[in-house]
């Protein structure tokens, strides 16, 4: 019972801290786009500050909408997601197959 | 973190390739070693990078109004030690800057050097200190440093780079900060209670392997299966 609830206090923190974060993020911002990413942040103060700076190589290849962009960020969560949930269904599966193994020798004895 | 393609400049860029590569070699031998020499971890080898695969593709909301994502770094670094994670960062970055156009490959190095090698190495360091006496608040520090420790660097290496025009490194340090380090201190809090809680289920689901790896105290065989 404890442990459950201590799981439950777990994630109730983690929904916590983003929701609270996207309510007094919003007022935060001036800018009319909200919630942009850091890294975009620091490129635009490097231009601000060294508007003589001129990126010297470009990425090879760009997603050419946000819609491909997103996409293949949850291309990557996508995977990542999935070998996290194969391993530990593996893991469990290992447990049961050395308990079933330690029960049979139990018995053969 | 992600410094953008062609934001370094090309002196600062090589320099900081030049930084993180022996770092990235050694972590890739011992990602060999580690699957040569206790195989039946690879699982949770694997299920270490996936979680960096996995968190560094989400961006989080943050007080500040920026969104930032977590690095998901101290989960191998606590369990594998940090140098798995300079390889295993370099995977994820290298997915990112050539199908995302997120970071770069002339700024791999730099990434790699603050998500892959600063970031597991302050993680470590807290799990190392502090997991005598809580074990918990052990994971929680490591997972939450790894992740703010990384941002730091990425504000050091843009004020190296790039110092403020009156108050010089010191002062574009600061600002890069301004810009990294506030943002991502609720979100490192985020990842040290995500930490906390996938060291539980690891521990539910793989305690015997945690306990080779020298996580969880070791747990008579007996006591281990009848779970």
């Amino acid at each position: 019972m404890r442990r459950r609830r201590t799981t439950f206090l777990l994630l109730l923190g983690i929904v916590a801290l983003v929701a609270i974060a996207l309510v007094l993020g919003r007022g935060a911002d001036t800018d009319e786009k909200a919630f942009v990413g850091t890294d975009s942040r620091a490129t635009s103060l490097v231009e601000q500050n060294h508007p003589h700076y001129v990126a010297w190589f470009q990425p090879l290849f760009r997603p050419q909408s946000p819609e491909v962009e997103s996409g293949l960020f949850a291309l990557q969560a996508a995977l990542g997601g999935a070998t996290v949930g194969y391993a530990v269904a593996a893991l469990r599966a290992r447990r049961r197959l050395e308990a079933a193994l330690a029960a049979a020798r139990e018995e053969a004895r | 973190m992600h410094i953008a393609e062609g934001f370094l400049p090309p002196l600062h860029a090589a320099a900081w390739t030049v930084a993180a590569a022996p770092f990235v070699v050694h972590g890739a031998r011992a990602v060999v070693r580690e699957r040569r020499e206790r195989p039946e971890t690879t699982l949770l080898l694997a299920a270490a990078g996936a979680f960096t695969f996995v968190l560094s593709a989400i961006k989080l909301p943050s007080v500040t109004g920026s969104s930032s994502h977590p690095t998901g770094t101290g989960l191998g670094a606590t369990l594998f030690r940090p140098p798995v994670m300079a390889f295993l960062s370099t995977v994820v970055l290298l997915f990112q800057a050539l199908l995302l156009a997120h970071g770069g490959l002339t700024t791999l190095g730099a990434n790699v050097f603050s998500m892959g090698v600063v970031g597991p190495w302050a993680g470590y360091a807290a799990w190392r200190l502090l997991c005598g006496r809580h074990r918990g608040l052990a994971i929680f520090t490591a997972f939450a440093l790894a992740d703010l420790a990384t941002y730091c660097t990425t504000s050091v290496q843009l004020g190296l780079a790039f110092p403020d025009p009156v108050s010089g490194i010191a002062g574009g340090v600061v600002k890069f900060l301004g810009v990294f380090a506030l943002t991502q201190v609720p979100l490192a809090v985020v990842e040290g209670l995500l930490g906390v809680l996938v060291l539980r289920l690891l521990a539910d689901v793989a305690g015997p392997e945690l306990a080779r790896l020298g996580i969880v105290p070791t747990t008579p065989p007996s006591e281990a299966v009848t779970r």
